[in-house]
């Protein structure tokens, strides 16, 4: 895509200290939550194939738990949260200590519960981010899917399959070493949204 | 019976044909349709991963006509076509076009489902191939696969299991 092929390196680095500073604030939150401990892998930015990009969680038939989130203001975007279902009971296991009564379903109470933890972790990742470029970003009331990764990470592709075959994925990774419940973060801000950040960053436009 | 069979992916905003025997898949279709055209006699078919309505959107750089409904559907026609396919025996069914999440918002995006549909359809009727089997909406995501001896169309889901067309 011709917008992203000059991308400088710095860029990058931005982009991924932009992941750093959400999805690490995002973290923070999620250990006050379960008041455990919770290590986060060095954030991944790349251009990807649209293929690729459902690689990234086990491929597009893989069932993920993931919680949308539709990110409105300056610099609009996609925000998923993802976990395995798996690790979606643990995580509620210890969230209020609900009882997980059925390994497979998800009962109304946990389904809300998993709202609002995907609200309050996208809310610290998207606060932090605001504040750090000055811009407004808001995210919309989640909604949560269990289905194939695929499918349901094709929906935050819609704006870029507009333009072009790729998308720009800022991917974070989550553990929690114990329980090993591992999520991903994945931002994948509208093509637009990219100056809008760089601007409010002060990165000067033509310097690639 | 089940020596190794052919199975030809089709991915995201991909297309491509398939000959005589093997199956063709295409794997996660969300708000993504996945048409497929076939002729039982010579038995060829093809299969479009389409993600967008219209190409009237596309942008800067080079158009993969593979991704939007409008020039998908007529490019597997005319690939099934210089295979061999008669244009009087073609059928064609789809799956896909659902609403992954439903709330209350704003923007196209959010019925891009319902639309690639309609527009695979009103593409099919321009090009005379009926329609002869459906299996779309909902609010979850699918995975077909087109077996071209027989041109039945086997689709799975995580909530509704396996369903055939």
């Amino acid at each position: 895509m011709d917008l992203f092929k000059d991308y400088a390196e710095f860029k990058m680095d931005i982009l991924k200290e932009i992941g750093n500073i959400g999805a690490g604030n995002a973290a923070t939150a999620l250990s006050c939550l379960l008041d455990k401990p919770i290590d986060m892998a060095v954030p991944k930015v790349q251009m990807l194939p649209f293929e690729a990009i459902a690689e990234r969680v086990g491929g597009a038939e893989k069932i993920v738990l993931a919680i949308f989130f539709r990110v409105e203001g300056d610099a609009p975007g996609n925000l998923f949260f993802i976990l395995s279902p798996e690790a979606a009971k643990k995580l509620l296991r210890r969230f209020a200590y609900l009882t997980v009564e059925d390994e497979e379903e998800f009962s109304e109470m946990e389904w809300s519960a998993m709202s609002e933890i995907g609200n309050i972790l996208a809310g610290s990742y998207l606060s932090s981010l605001a504040d750090f470029t000055s811009l407004s970003m808001s995210p919309t009331v989640p909604a949560l899917a269990i289905d194939m990764a695929g499918a349901i990470l094709s929906y935050g592709l819609l704006q870029f399959g507009e333009m072009g075959d790729d998308a720009l994925l800022i991917d974070t990774t989550f553990i929690e070493g114990q329980q090993e419940v591992e999520g991903q973060f994945f931002l994948i801000p509208d093509p637009e949204s990219f100056d809008q950040i760089f601007t409010a960053l002060g990165v000067p436009k033509n310097h690639d | 019976m089940i020596d190794q069979q052919r199975i030809i992916k089709v991915g995201m905003a991909e297309l491509d044909v398939i000959e005589k025997e093997g199956l063709i898949r295409t794997t996660g279709l969300g708000s993504c349709v996945g048409v497929t055209l076939y002729d039982p006699y010579v038995k060829v078919g093809a299969l479009a991963h389409v993600m967008l309505p219209s190409s009237d959107i596309a942008r800067d750089g080079v158009l993969n006509i593979a991704k939007y409904a409008d020039t998908a559907v007529p490019t597997i026609y005319q690939k099934v076509i210089a295979l061999g396919a008669s244009p009087k025996r073609l059928v064609a069914k789809m799956a896909g076009g659902s609403q992954m999440f439903s709330f209350a918002g704003k923007g196209d995006a959010l019925r891009i489902g319902p639309r690639n549909v309609e527009s695979c359809k009103l593409k099919l009727e321009e090009l005379g191939v009926p329609l002869i089997g459906e299996d779309t909406g909902g609010n979850y995501g699918r995975t077909i696969e087109m077996d071209c001896e027989t041109g039945i169309l086997f689709i799975r889901s995580v909530q509704m299991g396996k369903k055939e067309l």
